[in-house]
């Protein structure tokens, strides 16, 4: 009886444990992101960049822009800045999406412009469902730089 | 750190007055109000002794007073109620559109079971536009719901006004309010009020959650949502919970002993809190009436800050609010209250509430005043909107 008893004490422990009080609903990477997010744009008046892109808009709640330096010669993407108004998660997305085209030296455009929301996911560790759709869209900002980034690049020629 | 609790509209902790007085009754005196013997009959009079002192305070007659499970049960039972025991009298219903979604949700389910209802707008302070309101009755209106005190930007409504005018129109129209909020700050005296039904919650009064009240007029009729059993009238099946019951009285005589003391405490907290924020970050503004406000109640908008972002960065600091922004709730929807006073669409997604309670403090409130133009600056920096 008392070993019962015992168990079931245990039981509980560990069960509480899994609640933890202060469980975030975002996880770790997604804080860190949030909390230190990488590649801002400060300043964007002296800053010369070669593409330039948007996503979203202000009334629905979130919006990013983009700003690229790409390498013309190796098509590389050289620098991706970045702004976002909205929610932790579109924060912390735009902010690692920025880290992995420029991560290795790089990604080529061609390459970013197959860029997947479900790998910026990926590399967030996962997002609550509700907010992956509204959120991530930094992809899409990406692409629109990208096309600009082309389009003054042809004009050169 | 120690940490800043400014979420008193969501949840209040349990007066420790108020527990003393539960405490008999979640250890002992188990007896079912309904058993006819000595223990019963002990429980019995245990809660008839508290509906004796809800009612006085809202200058009411016990049997005026329904004790139901939460403040959402109360306005359900309202509204669901007198719907359908007055269908025969006409169909139409009026709420505000600023109500509680436990008004609002009801009332959609009417909808869908062939109510008639019409949502009455509110001013860019988030009064009731009364002309408007006037307007909307007709000959089929059986009940209009308007809070006293809004939730989210603690406007206060002239419930005694709305009351005279609309009785004018039609005498046997029934008002009821919804008084979560506003239940310790504004006195409660049905009559004088001019309602007919009127919700109160515990949790929002420093009393134990799952109890709440409905004060409902004499010779009103209503259908019960919970059947089962002869408890509360016939209007609220199940065995009356003692301990709750006995806290919930106790939590409101203690609000209403403490309210005349604790306005003035809190209204200048609040003014304070508003005027160093408003002077120290621009592009900010106050959401709500702002005089004819809840004294507990600062929202705000900050242009360019999603509020669940600020939340969340606040939260780091040990300073717990919350917010009306779409990505702040589990639907994604900005909030309907803050969407009903017909701000600008980014800044609905820019608010941030702050709700005072007997704890709060004066170097609780310079703490925030001092963090938050920080945290804006940080979130701003970072933000597409300038």
């Amino acid at each position: 009886m008392t070993n019962e008893n015992e168990k079931l004490q245990t039981d509980i422990t560990q069960d509480d444990a899994q609640y933890k009080s202060d469980s975030w609903i975002y996880s770790d990477i997604v804080k860190d992101h949030f909390f230190h997010p990488r590649n801002i744009l400060l300043n964007d008046l002296d800053y010369k960049f070669d593409g330039k892109g948007e996503s979203g808009s202000a009334i629905c709640g979130d919006m990013m822009i983009v700003w690229l330096k790409v390498n013309s010669e190796t098509s590389k993407i050289i620098e991706c800045k970045w702004r976002t108004f909205g929610c932790a998660s579109a924060i912390a997305s735009t902010s690692m999406m920025s880290v992995m085209v420029t991560e290795n030296e790089g990604m080529t455009i061609d390459k970013a412009l197959n860029l997947k929301p479900q790998q910026i996911l990926e590399r967030l560790g996962g997002l609550p469902d509700i907010k992956f759709h509204c959120s991530v869209m930094g992809h899409l900002a990406l692409k629109e730089a990208i096309a600009d980034y082309m389009q003054k690049n042809e004009n050169r020629k | 750190m120690k940490n800043i609790y400014l979420d008193y509209a969501s949840s209040t902790y349990i007066d420790p007055l108020v527990l003393k007085k539960m405490t008999p009754y979640l250890k002992g005196y188990f007896g079912n109000p309904s058993s006819l013997h000595k223990m019963g009959r002990k429980s019995k009079s245990i809660i008839e002794k508290a509906r004796f002192d809800v009612a006085k305070i809202l200058n009411a007659k016990p049997e005026e007073i329904i004790f139901t499970g939460s403040g959402t049960e109360s306005d359900n039972l309202a509204i669901y109620g007198v719907a359908k025991s007055y269908k025969n009298k006409g169909k139409h219903i009026i709420v505000s559109k600023i109500e509680h979604s436990a008004v609002i949700e009801i009332t959609k389910k009417l909808e869908r079971d062939g109510f008639e209802v019409d949502y009455t707008s509110v001013d860019s302070n988030g009064l009731i536009k009364i002309p408007e309101l006037k307007k909307l009755i007709k000959p089929s209106t059986i009940l209009i719901s308007i809070m006293l005190a809004n939730n989210e930007i603690g406007t206060i409504q002239p419930i005694a006004e709305i009351s005279k005018i609309i009785k004018k129109i039609n005498p046997s129209l029934l008002l009821h309010t919804d008084a979560a909020q506003a239940t310790g700050a504004i006195t409660l005296n049905a009559n004088k009020l001019g309602v007919d039904l009127m919700s109160l919650n515990g949790s929002k009064i420093y009393g134990p959650k799952g109890i709440g009240c409905l004060y409902v007029k004499s010779g009103i009729k209503l259908e019960p949502i919970i059947v089962g059993g002869e408890q509360e009238k016939n209007l609220r099946a199940g065995t009356e919970n003692t301990p709750l019951i006995v806290g919930f009285a106790e939590a409101l005589k203690l609000a209403t002993k403490l309210m005349y003391k604790e306005n003035a405490r809190l209204v200048n907290l609040r003014d304070y809190f508003i005027k160093n924020v408003l002077k120290s970050i621009p592009n900010c503004r106050l959401n709500g009436h702002p005089t004819k406000r809840l004294p507990s109640n600062i929202n705000i908008s900050i242009k360019g800050v999603e509020g669940e972002s600020l939340i969340l960065m606040l939260d780091k600091f040990g300073i717990f609010a919350s917010t009306g922004s779409a990505c702040g709730s589990s639907n994604l929807k900005p909030s309907h209250v803050i969407s009903a006073i017909n701000i600008s669409p980014e800044l609905s997604h820019s608010n941030i509430r702050f709700t005072l309670g007997r704890k709060t403090t004066k170097q609780e409130i310079d703490f925030v005043i001092k963090i938050l133009p920080r945290v804006v600056a940080k979130l701003r920096m970072i933000s597409s909107i300038k």
